[in-house]
């Protein structure tokens, strides 16, 4: 269900991006896209009642040192966090570039609208 | 392992932040910076070269491989690798001279730079998550390099260029998601065992269906190609060299075949979507190009045509080997394309850079405002007429090996119609680029052209090195030797399908 909602949000970003006439509009909704990515990646890596995934003394069973299985079947999935890190930092430097051509072709073209910026052809 | 792998990613990210320091200290400051941004590419060249015919893991950090990041060298990448660094080095050279008309020079090596080390970092990573940055670090770098110019076109095209790829890169990140989410691996090698052990899920068949939308956008593969022929030809010229002769290839075609072959392994249905859209590419590309008056504009349609090849070899050799087909004719289908793939990289680098030299001598890119330059641009003239021969497959040029090699290895699995289309395309690429010697170089020379010079230094050495190199490259196929050396490897990589994961395993444990 969540990840329905997860996709359902995905598609509402790529319609934005693909529908729409201004070019701030079409860079929120690659927005959208990217979050909704982040969202899908959170949502992976999530567990009802998790706890972090660092191992302290009172998890330790028996003497070889192992890890308990208690603490197996409740710790969360590091990795996608780490991975939703990386991914925000890259849409972030994606976003400042977007922006700025759009402020460089409203300089331009003093106008945001896609369909009267068409000077390329064919 | 004599070449350590971070020395490839690590050289040009480290460069590509220390040139913007010089921006501010005038002429000598410029200088150095362009002294060092060749030194960089060279050097990226000749490690390169050593790194052929190697293979081998490098773990990041010392982390073993399920739990960190891996770099892996094997036929395929250093294949790759060579190519890239040929070119970049080619293009660096050419930007010395053809960049004084733009200011920013610092900042323009340094996003060079940054493309240089992302691509490289693509065809290395064996971590399907870093493979996605990388390709995010080459791809921003080069939606910059487009916009460059900061003029009306140039804008307008990037931002249309931006939007394409960045929903491109989504969709691959969306994949990368379902993919761990449904083997649990970020590594390339175990995320092929996991797949073989348990076969394809529903999520799995959509990632792969992202996979090859995501890549086929960075590819521009016909039904995605809407960006390429305006962000091509808006770049500066070595810019657009380095574009259709590497970017795209690496980020699209690599990268494609890397997770289609190695990682999930060919079906026959993804054999047949590949030759369907590298037949549609190839055929739409072409006869786009034939319609187009702007040089750049054609040699970018023709770069979409050309592309098409490349997918439909490699498509063909996954198709026969999904059949249980004959193996030597996949691999020689897949020899096929792989040594299109580089020859395309180093003629159509070369007619960008042509493009370039032309654009700089008239200050047109018009082709029914030139004519006649075959006198005043003798050099560029022959380079040129060199690289169009290789294009259009005219025989001791490079391309007639590679096109020969695809209708070759049609025939053999009985594709027929497959060798006709090739044949066909190829005819049309002929009559495209008579049409660029015909309106470009011969005919009277208009009034307002009196004035044009040849141009001078780097630009003619590199033309002149990019020509011969069409000339000289056939003979990567027809000495046994070379071929062995430097495409069989490559060829192996993607035939061996998903022994790749093995091959990983067992490097490691070394």
């Amino acid at each position: 269900m969540l990840y329905a909602l997860c996709f359902l949000l995905f598609m509402i970003g790529l319609y934005c991006a693909v529908v729409k006439k201004n070019m701030v509009k079409i860079t929120i909704g690659i927005l959208i896209m990217e979050y909704a990515v982040n969202l899908f990646l959170i949502m992976l890596g999530y567990r009802l009642g998790g706890r972090a995934p660092i191992v302290g003394k009172e998890d330790l069973a028996g003497a070889g040192g192992q890890v308990s299985d208690l603490f197996v079947s409740r710790c969360v999935d590091p990795l996608p966090q780490a991975l939703v890190l990386t991914a925000i930092v890259i849409s972030l430097g994606s976003l400042a570039l977007m922006i700025s051509i759009c402020i460089r072709t409203y300089e331009k073209y003093g106008t945001f609208d896609i369909t009267k910026i068409r000077r390329l052809r064919g | 392992m004599s070449v350590p792998l971070p020395v490839f990613i690590a050289i040009p990210l480290v460069m590509a932040f220390l040139l913007p320091l010089f921006s501010g200290s005038g002429r000598k400051g410029k200088a150095v910076a362009t002294v060092l941004a060749n030194l960089t590419t060279v050097s990226l060249l000749v490690l390169a070269v050593f790194s052929i015919g190697k293979s081998g893991v490098y773990e990041i950090g010392k982390w073993s491989i399920p739990l960190g990041i891996n770099l892996v060298l094997d036929g395929l990448s250093s294949l790759m690798l060579l190519t890239i660094s040929v070119v970049s080095a080619a293009a660096m050279l050419f930007s010395v001279r053809y960049m004084e008309q733009y200011t920013a020079k610092a900042k323009y090596f340094c996003l060079f730079l940054l493309m240089v080390a992302g691509m490289n970092g693509v065809v290395l990573s064996g971590d399907i998550f870093n493979l996605f940055v990388f390709l995010e670090i080459a791809s921003i770098a080069s939606y910059a390099l487009v916009g460059f110019g900061c003029g009306h076109e140039e804008l307008e095209a990037s931002f249309k260029y931006m939007v394409l790829g960045s929903i491109g890169s989504t969709f691959v990140l969306l994949a990368v998601a379902l993919v761990y989410g449904n083997t649990g691996s970020l590594n390339m090698a175990y995320i092929s065992k996991a797949i073989q052990g348990s076969g394809l899920n529903p999520g799995l068949t959509f990632a792969l269906g992202l996979f090859i939308t995501g890549f086929g956008l960075k590819a521009a593969l016909v039904p995605f190609h809407a960006w390429l022929p305006d962000a091509h030809p808006s770049a500066p010229a070595p810019i657009s060299a380095m574009l259709s002769g590497v970017l795209i290839k690496t980020l699209g075609v690599y990268a494609l075949c890397r997770v289609l072959f190695n990682v999930f392994g060919v079906s026959i249905q993804v054999g047949w979507l590949l030759v369907a859209l590298g037949i549609l590419s190839m055929v739409a590309g072409a006869f786009l190009a034939i319609g187009q008056w702007d040089f750049k504009r054609l040699l970018a349609y023709s770069s979409i045509s050309q592309l098409g090849y490349v997918v439909l070899g490699i498509g063909l050799g996954g198709l026969i080997i999904a059949e249980g087909g004959n193996p030597a004719w996949a691999s020689l289908a897949i020899l096929g394309g792989l040594f299109h793939l580089v020859n395309h990289a180093v003629y159509k680098s070369l007619l960008f850079l042509t493009s370039g030299s032309v654009q700089m001598s008239t200050g047109t890119r018009e082709m029914r405002e030139m004519g006649g330059l075959a006198e005043k641009m003798p050099v560029t003239r022959a380079t040129c007429t060199v690289a169009s021969a290789s294009i259009a497959g005219i025989p001791p040029f490079s391309g007639f090996w590679s096109k020969l090699i695809l209708v070759v290895a049609a025939f053999q699995a009985h594709f027929y119609w497959v060798a006709a289309v090739i044949v066909f395309v190829s005819l049309c690429t002929l009559i495209m680029y008579l049409k660029v010697q015909r309106y470009v170089f011969l005919g009277e020379l208009p009034e307002n052209l009196q004035q044009t010079k040849e141009n001078k230094g780097s630009m003619l050495v590199v033309m002149v090195f990019l020509a011969c190199l069409c000339v000289l490259m056939g003979l990567l196929v027809i000495v046994p030797s070379l071929r062995a050396g430097i495409l069989e490897p490559a060829v192996e990589a993607l035939t061996d399908g998903i022994g790749y994961s093995a091959n990983v395993i067992k490097m490691t444990g070394m």
